[in-house]
């Protein structure tokens, strides 16, 4: 045995009861459970990934979700907001049921998503519908427009036929895709990226389900399609009186988008509140700082520097102590920042920050 | 040469442009007859949506053909000296990289995995200039500083930096030869808000320092306003419309530029922004007359034949809208509909 696996081992424990600690505490500081008719309630969520050294090793844990809660209520549109490698990814995913949480706890109509069995979990994924980023790489090219839409009917155990194809042109006609049999037989490549997207579109709304998880649904395309799609999006909601959950880092088209937002950063959510209220009114020094550094069009910009806060996002293996963006901070509080996590604050109504400015 | 502060304010001049692709379904005029000029210490954007001909207008420049190259011509001046004309040693040797040097698109992604970053800017001294390694690492860490990457990362490698780090060093090495005029294509698109409000930053900073010209070719409309000083938009291989990034953000003249202007999603308004109906036509067989013609609000019969380029108020932009004996007056129009 070498050094390294001991050491690896020794840190294991230490993680361990680091872990249990950290987990225990935020447990007892909110114990209450999912919200009363709340379509999504997410508690204390925690997502860590384990690390390993050489394949068996345990060298730590990459805390992607850190003690996040929100809830969602039945045709409720809420922004996620954050920078690459803030979590929203791993979120998003757990909330879909492709991660275990490794803590806390996800209830979809006051069912606990943690417990689902494959058959629950089944049932599950015909209640949320997936937006992928990148609509080529979601739909497989060697399947048609009408194979890739049967597909999700299909492992439902729609067995009609005739009802299968109605469901089918139902679907296009829906993100108006018309003439519906012009697009049927056609295959991915043949398509250009507005129209790829209205097909993963389709295909996460043939399943009615009630709530929507659209990760980035607008930047993989150019600016005159964006919006384009944008609006079909919205125009489902409404028709539909769908939940949705809109995961973007463009704080231009949240406005636009949803009603609710919220705002991550390594890990945890920092800021949420009703999205007009935190855009004009932002109280998290992270969100002024992307919202000072998001320009609009206009030829004054080039005369002017930007404030951006100094350094980069922190490793999210070992986050810094206290709140997380104490090291960038200009408003940081000597030993209060750097020691203490900061609790959810009202800073108005219905909006909330993490930030000891509003102790 | 010593003609960077020469009384000739131009510094480039591309005219006649034209950059056609043979592929198996037919030639691809992916630029077409592209002309604009670029004075010193000045940066143009080059606005356009994807399959456009913009990265393609960049090789064009910089002569970086791929093989399947149809027809290649027009004239490309630098200070007035034909560089299409030389030959391509000629060109290797004394233009790519001392006068004209690229960030070429996702070269963050493209950085030599297992060289050392530091190592990889010093490269193109050693090559373009035969200096000596000691001395262009040197030049390399002063590069460091200039874009703000911490000195002692020149010993690691590409896999060891984060996105916008790597796009810095591959701004550096861009730099590093003191070109007069480098070439950024989507130098942004992949970085985060912070990163890339941070690059511009840097950008602007090296621009106002160094006297450089840029061409900066982006799909972001509101991140090319950071650092624009004119602005060219391209639609389907050719400039639509070349003028003054003050008059273009504030009224565009070309239907397509204000189309593309209108559907941008803004954080500061709470205007809803539009999207424009259709998508841009195919460049193997662009359709005779304006190519933007079957997507354009204010068509008539006149846009079947192709628009010349005609001077607007100080501005240049290709559209019938805008000649004499047509329905003239097409932004006075433009202006009521905005009241």
């Amino acid at each position: 045995m070498t050094q390294t696996t001991v050491d690896a081992k020794i840190e294991t424990n230490k993680l361990q009861t680091k872990m249990d600690e950290h987990i225990e505490r935020t447990e007892g500081a909110s114990p209450d459970r999912h919200a009363q008719g709340a379509l999504l309630s997410v508690r204390n969520l925690h997502v860590w990934f384990e690390l390993r050294r050489f394949g068996f090793g345990h060298a730590g844990y990459v805390r992607a979700v850190d003690d996040v809660n929100f809830d969602l209520k039945v045709g409720e549109t809420i922004a996620i907001v954050g920078e690459s490698g803030c979590g929203k990814s791993s979120l998003m995913k757990t909330i879909l049921g492709l991660h275990r949480p490794t803590q806390g706890e996800i209830f979809f109509e006051n069912r606990r998503l943690n417990d689902f069995s494959r058959k629950e979990l089944q049932w599950y994924r015909t209640q949320v519908g997936y937006v992928q980023q990148d609509p080529y790489g979601a739909l497989p090219p060697f399947m048609n427009v009408r194979r890739i839409l049967q597909e999700p009917l299909i492992i439902a155990g729609v067995k009609d036929l005739a009802e299968r194809e109605a469901r089918i042109r139902k679907a296009l006609e829906e993100v108006k895709m018309s003439p519906v049999e012009e697009f049927l037989p056609k295959f991915p490549h043949m398509l250009s990226g507005g129209q790829q997207q209205r097909i993963v579109i389709a295909r996460a709304m043939i399943l009615n389900p009630k709530l929507l998880v659209a990760d980035e649904p607008v930047s993989m395309l150019d600016a005159s399609v964006r919006v384009e799609i944008l609006r079909l999006l919205r125009a489902l909601q409404e028709a539909h009186n769908l939940a949705v959950i809109y995961i973007t880092h463009d704080l231009s088209t949240v406005r636009y988008f949803s009603k609710r937002m919220m705002v991550m950063y390594a890990g945890q959510m920092v800021e949420q509140g009703e999205v007009n209220e935190l855009l004009s009114n932002p109280k998290h020094p992270y969100t002024q700082a992307l919202i000072a550094a998001t320009s609009d069009p206009d030829a004054a910009n080039a005369m002017k520097f930007r404030d951006v806060p100094p350094g980069e996002p922190p490793s999210l293996v070992r986050p810094p102590s206290g709140c997380r963006f104490h090291p960038r901070c200009a408003q940081f509080i000597a030993d209060l920042c750097d020691r203490e996590i900061p609790p959810d604050f009202e800073v108005g109504s219905g909006h909330r920050a993490r930030c000891w400015l509003y102790r | 040469m010593a003609n960077r502060s020469s009384i000739n304010s131009t510094l480039l001049q591309v005219s006649e442009l034209v950059l056609h692709f043979r592929t198996s379904k037919g030639v691809v005029q992916a630029v077409d007859g592209v002309n604009f000029t670029l004075n010193a210490n000045e940066a143009v954007v080059i606005i356009g949506e994807s399959g456009c001909g913009k990265s393609s207008l960049a090789k064009a420049i910089l002569r970086l053909l791929p093989r399947n190259v149809h027809r290649y011509a027009g004239k490309t001046f630098l200070y007035g000296l034909d560089i299409m004309a030389l030959s391509d040693e000629e060109f290797r040797r004394t233009i790519r990289w001392n006068r004209i040097a690229m960030v070429p698109q996702a070269a963050m992604n493209a950085l030599n995995p297992v060289t050392r970053v530091g190592d990889q800017v010093a490269e193109p001294l050693m090559i373009h200039q035969g200096m000596k390694k000691a001395r262009a690492l040197e030049k390399a860490v002063e590069m460091f500083r200039l874009v703000g990457v911490p000195e002692d990362f020149v010993y690691r490698y590409a896999f060891e930096l984060s996105g916008g780090m790597r796009q810095r060093v591959a701004l550096a090495m861009a730099l590093v030869t003191s070109p007069d005029l480098i070439i950024l294509d989507e130098p942004t698109s992949a970085l985060d808000v912070l990163t890339q409000a941070n690059i511009m930053n840097q950008l602007k900073r090296i621009k106002k320092e160094m006297g450089m010209s840029f061409i900066l070719i982006t799909h972001d409309i509101a991140t090319s306003s950071e650092l624009a000083d004119r602005v060219a938009v391209m639609y389907a291989g050719q400039i639509v419309e070349v003028g003054d990034a003050q008059r273009f953000f504030q009224e565009p003249l070309h239907p397509y530029a204000q189309k593309l202007m209108a559907s941008v999603p803004r954080l500061r308004e709470t205007k809803d922004p539009d999207f424009i109906v259709g998508q841009p036509p195919s460049l193997i067989n662009p359709p005779a007359g304006c190519r933007f013609a079957d997507r354009c609000h204010r068509r008539f019969e006149r846009c079947a034949e192709e628009p010349p380029t005609v001077e607007q108020d100080g501005r240049l932009v290709k559209c019938w809208l805008y000649i004499e004996d047509g329905v003239n007056q097409g932004d006075a129009d433009y202006s009521r509909r905005q009241d």
